[in-house]
C-alpha cells in the first residue's frame, strides 16, 4: 500500500522555483489512494471550518471526489509554480468551496499542511472565499457567484489564441446556476467551440434556502445544458473511478463544451451534515466536530 | 457639434496596437460599430470576440483572458459598463487587480435623444468606487488616443470613458498624456476651473469670457480622475483661492466630489460645482440637454462669479 507516497507527491516544500525546475504533479495516484486522500481532505475540511467558527461545510464536502480526481488524475499542474504557463487550470467558481480548495492545495504542495489552521483569520492566506492575488494556486477571487464560467472561458479563449494545449475545468454549484450570468457564459462557451473547458457541477440538490427545487427549480437541469449547445455527461459524483471516466470522455468531445453534472451529496461523508442546509454556511461546534472525525477516522 | 470623434480615435489606436502586441484582444457587447472596436474586429478576427448582449459574461471572459496574460479591452457604452455589471467589475477585475482595459462610449448626457436609459451620469461615481482603478476621461480626439496608449502599456485595470458626439481638439499633435498629470491648459490666478471631458473645450471658453470682464481664470484638465493629482489641487486651491469643476456627470461622486475632498483636506477654498443635479434628464439634442441641465460655459461663468464672490 502507497499510501505514504500521495504527501510526497507535493510534500511540504514550499521553495519557490522555475518552471524550468518545478516538476510537474505525478498523477500516478490509484483510487484507493484517491479515496484515503477524499477522506483526509473531509477531515481537514471540518477541522479547519470548525476551528474558524465560520465558513461552508456542506458544500465542501459535496466535492471533495470531484476536486480530488482533478488534482491527482487530471489537472497538469506544478505546485512550486503555481503560475506555469501551460498548467491545466481549475476555477473555483462556488468560491464558498473555499476549504476544499484550500485542503487539496496543501495537499498538493502549494502551501504548509499546517496553514490550513489559519483559514479565515486575520492576515491569512486562507481567505474566506478565495482570493487570487495571496493564495498560491488559486485561480480566480471568487465567492460572488455566477462569475466562474465567464472567468474559464477567457482562460481557455486565450489559450486558444496562442495556441496552448491546456485544459481548463471550472466547478459550479447547482443553487449557482440560478444566476443569469451562468447562461450568458453557457450561451458564449458553445457560440465559441470550446471544448477545451469542461464545466463540472456538483449537483447536492440544496441551497442556502432549502432544496433547489423549492427555492428556484433547475429542471430539466441537463436538458438546459443540451439546449445551450453543451454534451452533457450525467455522473456519482462521489464514485472517483465514474469521475475520472467522465473526464476523460469530456476531453474526447470535440467542438463542444462538456458539462458534467455530478450528482452529490451535500455534507458527504458526515452523517448528520449529509443533505442538511443547515451546514451549508454554518461551522461544526467542539462536538460536532469530534463526531465528524469521529465518522472520518 | 463640429469636431473630431474620440471613438474613431479610439477604433484606430486600437488597430495600432493590435499591430504592436499580439497579445491585445478586444471584446465587445453588440456595439462594435458605434464604439469602433469594428476597425479591430476587422483586422483581427482571431482577436476579436463579440460576447453578445451579455456585459457581465464579457467582463468575466475579459478577466480569464487577463489572468492569462492578454490585454483585454472591452467595450461596450458607458451606461453598460460599470452599471450593468458592477458586481463583475468589482470581484472579477477590480478586486483582483486585473489587466484589464474598460472602453466605454457614449458617456454622458451628449448621447442626446436616446434619453435616460442610455445617459450614462453615474458610472464614474461607480467605477471610481473601486479600489485600485485607473480612471481617464480625454477631452479629444489626440487625448483618447494618447490615453488608450497609456493604458495598453500600464499594468493594471482602466477605465476610460468617451462621449459619442465629435469634439473639437483641444491639443495639438504632439500631446504627450501622463497618468495621473492635470494638464494646465490656460494660467489664470483669480479662480481655477477643473474639467473633463467635453467640459474641458466649454472650460476654456468659459475662461476665455471672462477674462474680458478682467477674471483670470486657471483651467485644469483633470483627464487622470483616479488617481487624482492631488498636488495640482492643491497648488490650485493655494494659488487662486476658487475653485470650480465641470463634468458631463452627476454631481455625486463624479470630479467634483474627489476635488472636494483633496480640497477639504488640504486647502479649503470656495466651490462651485457645474454637474447634473440628482436627476434624470430626458431625450433632446445633445446642446439642447446640456443646456437644460446646466452644463454650458455660461453655467461654468456663474459658477466662477459664485466662487468668486465667497474668496477671502
Amino acid at each position: 500500500m502507497a499510501m505514504k507516497s500521495l504527501p510526497e507527491m507535493g510534500g511540504s516544500k514550499t521553495t519557490s522555483a522555475t518552471s524550468a525546475e518545478a516538476e510537474v504533479f505525478s498523477l500516478s495516484a490509484s483510487v484507493a489512494e484517491m479515496e484515503a486522500m477524499a477522506k483526509k481532505l473531509r477531515r481537514h475540511i471540518v477541522t479547519m471550518v470548525g476551528k474558524a467558527g465560520s465558513g461552508h461545510p456542506g458544500g465542501s464536502l459535496s466535492a471533495v471526489e470531484i476536486v480530488t480526481a482533478l488534482y491527482f488524475k487530471l489537472l497538469h499542474h506544478k505546485p512550486l509554480d503555481p503560475q506555469w504557463p501551460d498548467r491545466d487550470r481549475f476555477i473555483l467558481s462556488k468560491g464558498h468551496a473555499a476549504p476544499l480548495l484550500y485542503a487539496v492545495l496543501a495537499e498538493c504542495g502549494y502551501f504548509p499542511v499546517k496553514e490550513l489552521l489559519t483559514l479565515r483569520q486575520m492576515d491569512s492566506r486562507l481567505q474566506g472565499h478565495t482570493d487570487r492575488t495571496i493564495t498560491p494556486g488559486v485561480e480566480m477571487s471568487s465567492g460572488s457567484l455566477g462569475q466562474g464560467l465567464s472567468f474559464a472561458l477567457g482562460a481557455a479563449l486565450a489559450g486558444r489564441i496562442d495556441g496552448q494545449g491546456y485544459r481548463v475545468y471550472v466547478l459550479l454549484g447547482d443553487g449557482e446556476c440560478n444566476e443569469g450570468q451562468v447562461w450568458e457564459a453557457a450561451m458564449a462557451t458553445s457560440h465559441y467551440n470550446v471544448d477545451s473547458l469542461t464545466a463540472v457541477v456538483d449537483n447536492n440538490g440544496q441551497q442556502i434556502d432549502g432544496w433547489n427545487c423549492d427555492v428556484m427549480g433547475l429542471d430539466p437541469f441537463a436538458g438546459k445544458w443540451q439546449a445551450f449547445g453543451w454534451k452533457v455527461i450525467e455522473v456519482d459524483g462521489h464514485s472517483i473511478p465514474r469521475l475520472i471516466e467522465a473526464f476523460k470522455e469530456a476531453q474526447k468531445v470535440k467542438g463542444q463544451p462538456t458539462v458534467i453534472i455530478a450528482h452529490t451529496v451535500k455534507g458527504k461523508g458526515v452523517s448528520f451534515m449529509e443533505n442538511n442546509p443547515d451546514f451549508h454556511g454554518t461551522a461544526p461546534n467542539n462536538m460536532e466536530l469530534e463526531l465528524a472525525l469521529k465518522e472520518l477516522e | 457639434m463640429e469636431g473630431v470623434s474620440v471613438r474613431e480615435a479610439y477604433g484606430k489606436a486600437l488597430l495600432e496596437l493590435g499591430m504592436e502586441n499580439h497579445d491585445v484582444v478586444v471584446l465587445d457587447a453588440d456595439l462594435s460599430r458605434s464604439t469602433m472596436t469594428a476597425f479591430f474586429a476587422r483586422e483581427f478576427p482571431e482577436r476579436f470576440f463579440e460576447c453578445g448582449i451579455a456585459e457581465q459574461n464579457m467582463i468575466g471572459i475579459a478577466a480569464g483572458m487577463a489572468a492569462s496574460g492578454k490585454i483585454p479591452f472591452a467595450s461596450t457604452f458607458a451606461v453598460f459598463i460599470p452599471g450593468r455589471c458592477f458586481d463583475q467589475v468589482r470581484m472579477s477585475i477590480a478586486q483582483p487587480g486585473l489587466n484589464v482595459k474598460l472602453v466605454t462610449t457614449h458617456g454622458g448626457l451628449s448621447v442626446g435623444e436616446d434619453g435616460t436609459s442610455h445617459q450614462s451620469i453615474e458610472d464614474l461615481s461607480l467605477i471610481c468606487s473601486l479600489p485600485g482603478f485607473n480612471v481617464i476621461v480625454p477631452a479629444d480626439a489626440i487625448e483618447t488616443t494618447e490615453a488608450v496608449k497609456a493604458a495598453a502599456a500600464t499594468l493594471g485595470p482602466f477605465y476610460i470613458r468617451l462621449c459619442r458626439p465629435k469634439l473639437p481638439l483641444v491639443y495639438g499633435e504632439d500631446y504627450q498624456f501622463k497618468l495621473g498629470k492635470a494638464v494646465t491648459m490656460k494660467q489664470g490666478g483669480d479662480a481655477t476651473i477643473i474639467a473633463i471631458g467635453l467640459m474641458v473645450r466649454a472650460a476654456l471658453e468659459a475662461a476665455r469670457e471672462l477674462e474680458r470682464e478682467g477674471i483670470y481664470c486657471r483651467v485644469l484638465n483633470m483627464s487622470t480622475l483616479k488617481p487624482i493629482d492631488e498636488a495640482a489641487i492643491v497648488q490650485a486651491a493655494a494659488e487662486t483661492g476658487a475653485i470650480v469643476t465641470a463634468e458631463e456627470h452627476l454631481q455625486h461622486g463624479g470630479l467634483g466630489s474627489l476635488v472636494a475632498q483633496v480640497v477639504a483636506q488640504n486647502k479649503p477654498v470656495p466651490m462651485e460645482f457645474i454637474a447634473i443635479k440628482d436627476t434624470y434628464a430626458k431625450s433632446g439634442k445633445p446642446s439642447e440637454l446640456l443646456e437644460r441641465y446646466g452644463l454650458t460655459e455660461k453655467d461654468i461663468e456663474r459658477g466662477v462669479k459664485s466662487a468668486l464672490k465667497r474668496k477671502r
